[in-house]
Formats: structure tokens, sequence, C-alpha cells
């Protein structure tokens, strides 16, 4: 059984955990009826205003854009950092550059504010 | 007692290979009976955490914790398992249903995952995958969507705004948690776990990494959302965040699925940087617990000691502090490999 498989049936086994989990507590927890009171959002005891679901400050995605280079970059440099004793001292330069572009990268979202929480 | 288990193994698989099973089916049972070991294991350890957490505040904070049932209060996680177990699920009329349902059941998928690849001893990883530090970082990022899921399906602006905080928290301390390990994988040259561990045979890479390990050490803090960086769930301003919502067992899978990402990622950290298994006299998978547990104990210390940090200094934290840091650290390991070899050591 290749490596894969092997996760594969992992996968398959562990789908059955949470579904056991839930089918035990559905034995014993007790069911009584809804009331329209317990069924309101939780807001420690205030009734809640508007809508929940609404538009975010554009903070959040200036984070996830640079996250979104970086994390490539993450995946770009694993596989070099594997193979890095047998690629020799032009693989080294290499990355140096790599890095020192992605480096340039940060601080251009420093300089811009994208890094700044309001 | 070395080979306890691996005995075990052995024997099971040749007896179900003697009754005529075919070795693939023989397998398929192993990894059956392997992972009911591991979620047992993974069950009653939370009940011993949360109560060592609760004894651990207690003393730091110089009272008794619990200490009514049972010697010492030990059996009180167990009440309260049983008390979360007999708890009305309530699941409000304004909530996205289905996504409601699934997140905290994705959530403890995801930190199961996480212990196929981890080497619980010599030869003792249920699967020995050759890329199994990269699955660990991957399957282990996957935990933010289950936490933007809950928040998202709640329905309220607690769950919300705590998914939405998690979510920037988790993304941003997530590239120095990959970066600090790249210095790790560029001296021992493989991505396989057990690899990792055989190249500490002389030196743990605590000590040819001591930046690395703190830049981990303090992003998978940031990563579990355990205090100081506890923000998603900073219970005096959010109530309890992403799972303010939930209630009885869906909760109870929340509160696992985040012990059990506690115990994965401080056995990650014991195999990359401790030595993994490594240790004289004892045998190899106890050695990985106590160093899992020890390591375990500086999460809880950490917890315990320092307040709440802000939420900006949060993420200036991740993005001006570590990530240069990191950064800097994989050229300079870099180098120094290349100064070595060049040296001819």
């Amino acid at each position: 059984m290749s490596d894969h498989a092997g996760l594969g049936v992992f996968i398959l086994l562990t789908l059955l955990f949470p579904i056991a989990a839930m089918a035990g507590a559905w034995l014993f927890r007790p069911k009584p009826a809804a009331t329209m009171e317990k069924m309101l959002p939780y807001e420690c005891g205030v009734d809640t205003k508007g809508p929940t679901w609404i538009r975010f400050r554009v903070n959040f995605f200036l984070y996830a854009l640079v996250f979104l280079a970086f994390d490539v970059e993450t995946i770009f440099l694993f596989p070099w950092a594997v193979k890095f004793k047998s690629l020799g001292l032009f693989a080294f330069g290499e990355m140096l550059i790599f890095i020192f572009i992605l480096a340039l990268g940060l601080w251009y979202a420093w300089k811009e504010g994208a890094l700044e929480w309001y | 007692m070395e080979h306890w288990f691996l005995n075990i193994a052995h024997w099971l698989t040749s007896w179900l290979v003697s009754l005529g099973l075919a070795p693939v089916w023989a397998e398929v049972i192993l990894l059956v009976g392997q992972w009911t070991c591991i979620v047992g294991i993974i069950t009653l350890n939370v009940l011993v955490l949360i109560w060592l957490e609760r004894k651990v505040a207690g003393f730091m904070q110089q009272r008794l914790g619990p200490n009514r049932l049972g010697p010492y209060g030990f059996f009180q996680t167990i009440a309260d398992t049983l008390k979360l177990l007999t708890k009305e699920d309530i699941i409000p009329s304004q909530t996205d249903k289905l996504i409601f349902k699934i997140a905290p059941m994705f959530f403890i998928i995801v930190s199961v995952m996480l212990y196929a690849v981890l080497p619980m001893g010599q030869d003792m990883a249920v699967v020995n995958l050759n890329v199994g530090l990269f699955y660990f970082i991957s399957v282990g990022s996957l935990s933010t969507i289950c936490l933007l899921m809950a928040g998202w399906g709640s329905n309220n602006k607690w769950s919300l705004l705590g998914a939405m905080r998690s979510v920037a928290q988790m993304i941003s301390y997530e590239i120095p948690l990959a970066f600090s390990l790249l210095g790790v994988v560029m001296i021992s040259g493989s991505l396989n776990l057990s690899d990792i561990v055989q190249a500490q045979h002389n030196l743990w890479f605590i000590l040819l990494q001591p930046v690395a390990f703190i830049t981990f050490f303090i992003a998978a803090t940031a990563e579990l959302n355990r205090g100081p960086f506890d923000m998603p769930e900073a219970e005096q301003e959010l109530t309890a965040g992403a799972f303010t919502e939930y209630s009885g067992m869906r909760w109870a899978l929340f509160f696992l699925a985040e012990y059990t990402n506690l115990v994965a990622v401080s056995a990650l950290a014991a195999t990359l940087f401790l030595g993994g298994w490594q240790g004289p006299f004892l045998p190899s998978w106890l050695w990985i617990i106590l160093k899992t547990y020890l390591i375990m104990m500086v999460f809880m210390w950490l917890k315990w000691t320092f307040p709440r940090i802000r939420m900006d200094h949060l993420m200036s934290l991740s993005w001006k502090v570590l990530i240069p840091i990191s950064l800097v650290n994989i050229v300079l390991t870099g180098a120094g490999i290349e100064i070595f070899r060049w040296m001819g050591w």
C-alpha cells in the first residue's frame, strides 16, 4: 500500500470520528421544543440590531494579499531547501536574489501602510 | 520495551495474513487499529490536559484549581464531559445551518489528520510520508477555514468579529511558522519527519537553529490561538469569539480540536528541534511523550504568565519582527552551510 493510499484510508476513518461523536451526543441530549427567545443570536441579553454579514474594512484584504504573495513564496522555498546541499553555491545565490525581491515587496507593503492595523 | 508496539503490529499483520487475508487488507486493518489507538489517546489525553491546564493556572495564580472530584480534582474534566454530552444542541434560527453544523466537525477532522505523519517512536509513524513536514503545515493551516466557517455561519456579531480576527492572525503567523522550519529542512535535507529525527542523531536542531526555534514557538502559539495570542476568543471583549453560538457537543468538538492541535504542534516542535524520539535508556515512544509534555508545559506557562496583547501589536509582531527575522535566519543558515562546506567539514 502506498503512502498516499494509507493517508486516504486515514482521512476516511477520520470522517467517522465527529459523526460518531455527534451521534453519541444525540442519544443523550434533551430535545425540548425551540422557543423564539432561545433561537435568537446571543448578544449578552441585548436584541441584535441590523445585519451581521456586512462589509469589513479593507485592512483584512491587504493582509490577505501580502499573505498570498508570501505563501506562494514558501511553496517555492521548500523544494529549494530540501535540495540545498546538493545544489551548490549557484542555487544559494539565486535564492538570495529571490529573497531580496521578497524583502523588497515586504518593504513596499510596509511603506504603503498595508501592515498597519487601524 | 522499545519494540512493544512494533511487535504487536507485526504480530497482527502476520496473523491476519496467515488467516488467508490479502496483505493489502491486513495493512488496512492495521491502519484501522492505529487510527483507533490515536483517536483514543487523543480523547483521553485531552481530559488529562484540561485538568492539567486548570491545575497549572491555579498554581500560577496562587489558588487551588479543581479539587473536589477525585484526588486533586482529577475527575473534574470527566464530569464536565458528561455534562457537555447531555447538553441541548441549540442552533439559532438565523444561522447558515449547513456551515454552522459542519464547522466543528471539519475542525476536529483537520486536527486528527495531523497525527497521520507524526513519528511517535522509532519507525512508528502511521504514514511515513516523504513530504511529511509540508503536509503538516498545509493541513494545519486548514483550521483557519474552520474558524471562519464557524464565525460566518453563526450570524452573530461576536462570532464574525472573532473569526475575522483569527483569520487575520493565523494567516499572518503562518508565514513565520513556515519560514522558521526552512532552516531545519536545509540542514537535514529532507521533508520526511523520520529523516529529520535521524539527522539530529548527534546534535539537536534547537542548538543549531535557536532563532528558528523561538520564531517557531511564538508563531505556533499564535496559530494555536493560545494566550497571550488568544485574540479570536478574547472572553472579555468577544464573549467567546467564533464559538459564541455553539453549545453542547459541537462546542466540545471545538475544544477537543484545539487541544488536539496543541498536542500535535508540541509533538512537531519536539520532533524538529528536540531530537524527536531519540534519547538514552528509555524507549523511543516514551521519549517523544516526555518531550511533547515538556513543550506543552511551556505553552501553558506562557499562557498563564503573559496578559493578552493588543491586536495591532499582534499583527506588527508578525509582519515587522518575526518575518524579517526568519528571512534573515534562512539566509544565515544557507551562508553557514556554505561556509562549513567550503572549510571542508
